[in-house]
């Protein structure tokens, strides 16, 4: 490399984001990221059943996912689950939460261990796990007999416990920033330990709370893996519907269907992500 | 932080609930999935029965498990991971350098554009590509125009990999982004300085910093990838089968659950080796004290 | 100046946003000078000598090292080695490894390298701690590895970016002997940014003292602090008592102006008739008296204040009209300390020729 190349006016070694080829690979990459969503949501307004060539703009589609009952059943069912195990994962998640951040104890490596182990083990490990788990205590058979939406138990049972450690890692980590003057503050203004929790520990940890729930929602929502293996024979979610209509080929219908779901996490994750972004006038 | 003898109440309060649904809906589960691994579906009256087992008879489904029909789908199942991970990083790591050195006021949005896609359920990605590469799909449809194909893109191992790249790519940024982020620019400005080209200070310098970064990544990566059903199930031809595949058969269609059990701990031991690989990596970079 | 070693023209840095950083500054530095940009933060300096090292680029202008034109050579191909001011002492190296990285990545053959590995740890000192990691190392002993990691490369030019600003107070005077030791041992020339008056005063040869993007002046320490030609300058550079007055007329070399509340005062300066100017005069040039006092300059006013520093007191003095006044008295007997007390009315007086007009 003799001859050097030089640099432009007013552009330094290090600035990359100025660079063309590194423009150039950010347009491909979310070029590649997006194109297949997109034409997905695209021709999920398609008129041509075979939604391969752009006939024209229709609703029909969405429409006709509304009249399909199975996949409104799923689809219900999936958003029933997804509510329940949210409101157990984050009660779950924030117990832990507080625990970690407030206590030592012995053992407590080994005990985080094990709370990150629903995280890193490989999802169909811990779906068959569960499956034998409720065939062999006979919960599968309980669940199954009950009627709607009772017979959902053991999925709830099972998206709570892959959720509720992620909302403590969210939960936890929003505690950290937290003064613990504040708490020595109110208790010594006289407030009792639970007063202490309920008005200065809580408010604090509420943004966490959000994003932790969110987070939770959306796992719950998005699962295909674990419920695949939990779930009776005749209860169907979303995400298993789809699956089985995959199988069978594409159609304009679970497009349609298929961005619903995507508005509804997107929609909550950047909610989540808002909510996450720690607050400019919280400092310290 | 307090000791949880100075308030044991509280302690318990908080602990017992969270403790309690982790031993009862995970770590028992995974007992009786540990039992399951040891044990051999029962005799009656000289028949195989379909849902009475013979608990711990012994090694008898791990024995199995090495069988070169099986140990073939174990190495194909960790190099097809291993080469999607590595795929990941190699796009990754010009995102993850390119995000750090934007202007300020653009890296919220490119990252949310790098997550986003993760949050979009992993079915319908996969679906997706399916609808833009399937014989009859949006690629080949452009290709057509020009004359050219229709080509059968899918049901191969590249479908395979194609797709876990595409779905797996986000874990790879986040972290590499985050070490890149934090790494002191001055060091890369120093080598600059000392004469050494862009190209060396990648090398020498940003690499070698950034490792615990792309140890991360790799692990965050190969992990999943390893314990993958769905895009072999979905994009995979019929012998692209990884070990998931294997596992989900013996528990679906074959009902061979303790065989399944012994492939699902086999999976989970190697899950535990790759992290105790990244553990060794970050006591070893301490060392560095990045 | 024909043996310029660096030699920047009507050079212009601006980001965008409208931000002018470094607004058409020239300057000359000679061969072998040890010499200093100086200013407040933010006034350009640090983006000046990023310029010279070429980890940023000019907008407009040319920055001539060793009489070619460098502005838009990357850092890497320029005659020119920079000391950090974080270091930025490669933590994944040893101290060897970090000197010798320059040399290896541009190609010197492997016994050269250990030669002149070996020569600049010398140098600074750090031969015993050869294959320590930086993370090992005091604040003190990784800027010693910047040193030598630049220095080791031979460059024309060296450039130190607030080099003791992350070192505790005696240490930093020890490495201002150091550095002046060892920039008239190598031989090469230093070009140092400080925002310390101290610093640049005591090391440099030369200084160019910068604010809001441009040269205020370029002078030896001595020159600058006797004959600042601005206010920036003046007010800068050591305490100074700035005194606004308008010129009335002019006397052969003197001028004759008026300071509101006290008078007229004759000084030696060319001043347009009519302006509105700056006396300034250093507090220790301030004398102190109780009786009325002959000197030609004289003001009459009240102790405000007296503070108390060992060797010195500073005292303020409040005139009339609001006009203000800091004079340094030395504390030359054991007893009675200033001399004066608060409340107390004295004169002070000083000499023409310790005074300077601004203009600017």
């Amino acid at each position: 490399m003799r001859s050097a190349a030089k640099l432009k006016p007013g552009q330094g070694p290090l600035d990359y984001g100025n660079r063309t080829w590194l423009k150039v690979l950010f347009v491909s990459i979310f070029f590649i990221l997006y194109a297949p969503i997109l034409t997905l949501i695209a021709f999920s307004f398609n008129t041509d059943r075979r939604g391969i060539v752009w006939r024209g703009f229709t609703f029909d589609n969405y429409v006709k996912a509304w009249n399909n009952d199975s996949l409104i059943e799923a689809l219900t069912n999936s958003l029933v689950i997804a509510f329940v195990a949210t409101i157990f994962a984050t009660i779950l998640g924030a117990l832990a939460a507080l625990l970690l951040w407030r206590f030592r104890f012995p053992m407590k490596g080994g005990y985080e261990g094990f709370m990150a182990l629903p995280i890193v083990i490989p999802e169909i490990c811990m779906g068959v796990a569960l499956l034998l788990f409720f065939v062999n205590s006979g919960m599968m058979g309980f669940f199954v007999s009950m009627p709607w939406p009772l017979n959902l138990g053991n999925i709830i049972i099972a998206h709570v416990t892959f959720c509720f450690p992620f909302v403590a890692v969210v939960v936890r980590s929003r505690l950290v920033g937290f003064n613990r003057q504040l708490e020595e503050a109110s208790r010594d203004l006289g407030a009792s330990e639970w007063q202490t929790f309920w008005s200065v520990i809580l408010p604090y940890m509420k943004p966490g709370l959000i994003a932790g729930a969110l987070l939770a929602f959306t796992l719950s929502l998005d699962d295909f893996v674990i419920t695949f293996f939990t779930s009776g024979p005749e209860t169907v979610t979303f995400p298993v519907k789809v699956y089985s209509l995959v199988r069978r080929g594409v159609s304009p219908e679970i497009n349609a269907a298929s961005t619903v779901l995507i508005v509804i996490t997107v929609v909550a994750t950047v909610l989540a992500m808002k909510l996450q972004a720690p607050p400019k006038a919280d400092k310290g | 932080m307090d000791n949880w003898k100075q308030n044991p109440r509280v302690f318990w309060t908080l602990g017992l609930p969270p403790s309690i649904w982790l031993l009862l809906f995970f770590i028992i589960p995974l007992g009786f999935l540990f039992v399951m691994s040891f044990s051999d579906k029962a005799v009656i009256d000289g028949q195989i029965s379909i849902n009475e087992y013979d608990y711990l008879t012994g090694f008898s489904n791990y024995i199995r498990a090495v069988d070169p029909l099986y140990l073939t789908i174990m190495w194909k199942s960790i190099w097809i991971s291993a080469l999607a991970t590595a795929l990941c990083l190699v796009v990754a790591y010009p995102i993850a350098f390119g995000i750090c050195f934007a202007p300020n006021r653009w890296k919220p949005l490119l990252l949310l554009l790098v997550v986003l896609p993760f949050w979009i359920n992993l079915l319908i990605r996969t679906y997706a590509l399916i609808a833009v590469f399937r014989t009859r799909g949006y690629v080949n449809e452009v290709l057509g125009l020009v004359g050219l194909g229709p080509f059968e893109m899918l049901y191969n191992d590249f479908a395979v990999i194609f797709g876990l790249v595409y779905v797996y790519m986000p874990f790879m940024v986040l972290p590499l982004y985050a070490t890149i982020e934090r790494l002191d620019k001055s060091f890369l400005e120093a080598s600059l300085d000392l004469g050494a080209s862009q190209f060396q200070t990648f090398l020498r310098v940003t690499v070698p910093l950034t490792m615990p970064g792309i140890i991360s990544g790799v692990i965050l990566v190969f992990i999943p990838c390893l314990g993958t059903f769905l895009t072999p199930e979905l994009l995979g031809g019929a012998n692209a089968i990884m070990i998931g595949n294997v596992i989900e058969r013996q528990f679906k269609a074959a009902n061979d659950w303790p065989f399944g059990a012994a492939l699902s701990f086999l999976l989970m031991y190697a899950t535990f080796g790759a992290l105790a690989l990244r553990y060794l990596f970050t006591l070893r970079s301490k060392g560095v004290g990045v | 100046m024909s043996d310029a070693i660096v030699s920047i023209r009507n050079v212009t840095k601006s980001f965008g946003g409208g931000i002018t950083a470094v607004d058409r500054v020239s300057l000359d530095i000679a061969q072998n000078e040890f010499f200093a940009l100086l200013g407040p933060s933010g006034c350009g300096k640090t983006t000046l000598l990023r310029m010279i090292s070429g980890l940023e680029t000019p907008t407009s202008g040319q920055i001539i090292i060793a009489g070619e034109d460098m502005a838009f050579t990357p850092p890497n191909k320029r005659p020119t080695n920079m000391v950090f001011q974080s270091y930025a002492v490669f933590p994944h190296m040893t101290v060897e490894q970090n000197v010798a990285y320059g040399l290896k990545v541009t190609g010197v053959p492997g016994d050269e390298i250990r030669r002149r590995v070996g020569e600049a740890l010398e140098m600074v000192k750090l031969t015993q701690l050869a294959t320590r990691k930086p993370d090992q190392m005091s604040g003190g002993q990784r800027q010693r590895v910047a040193l030598a990691r630049a220095l080791v490369k031979r460059p024309k030019v060296l450039l130190l970016d607030e080099p003791l600003s992350a070192l505790d107070a005696k240490l930093r005077d020890d490495m201002r002997l150091e550095l002046t030791r060892l920039q008239e041992t190598v031989g090469i020339t230093f070009i140092i940014v400080t925002h310390d008056q101290d610093e640049a005063l005591s090391m440099a040869s030369r200084i160019a003292v910068m604010d809001r993007g441009s040269v205020q002046q370029v002078a030896s320490p001595a020159e600058l602090y006797e004959h600042p030609r601005t206010r920036f300058v003046a007010d800068f550079i050591g305490k100074v008592n700035l005194i606004d007055a308008r010129v009335h007329r002019q006397i052969g070399r003197k001028i004759d102006c008026e300071v509101r509340g006290v008078g007229r005062m004759e000084l030696l300066s060319d001043g347009l008739v009519g302006a509105q100017v700056a006396i300034a005069v250093r507090p220790e040039k301030l004398k102190i008296a109780s009786q009325e006092p002959s000197s030609a300059i004289r003001v009459m006013g009240k102790v405000r204040h007296v503070a108390y520093f060992g060797d010195t007191s500073h005292v303020v003095i409040e005139a009339a009209d609001g006009l203000s006044l800091s004079v340094n008295v030395q504390n030359e007997s054991r007893h009675g300390g200033s001399g004066v007390e608060r409340g107390q009315p004295v004169w002070v007086h000083w000499s023409p020729e310790d005074s300077i007009v601004l203009t600017e």
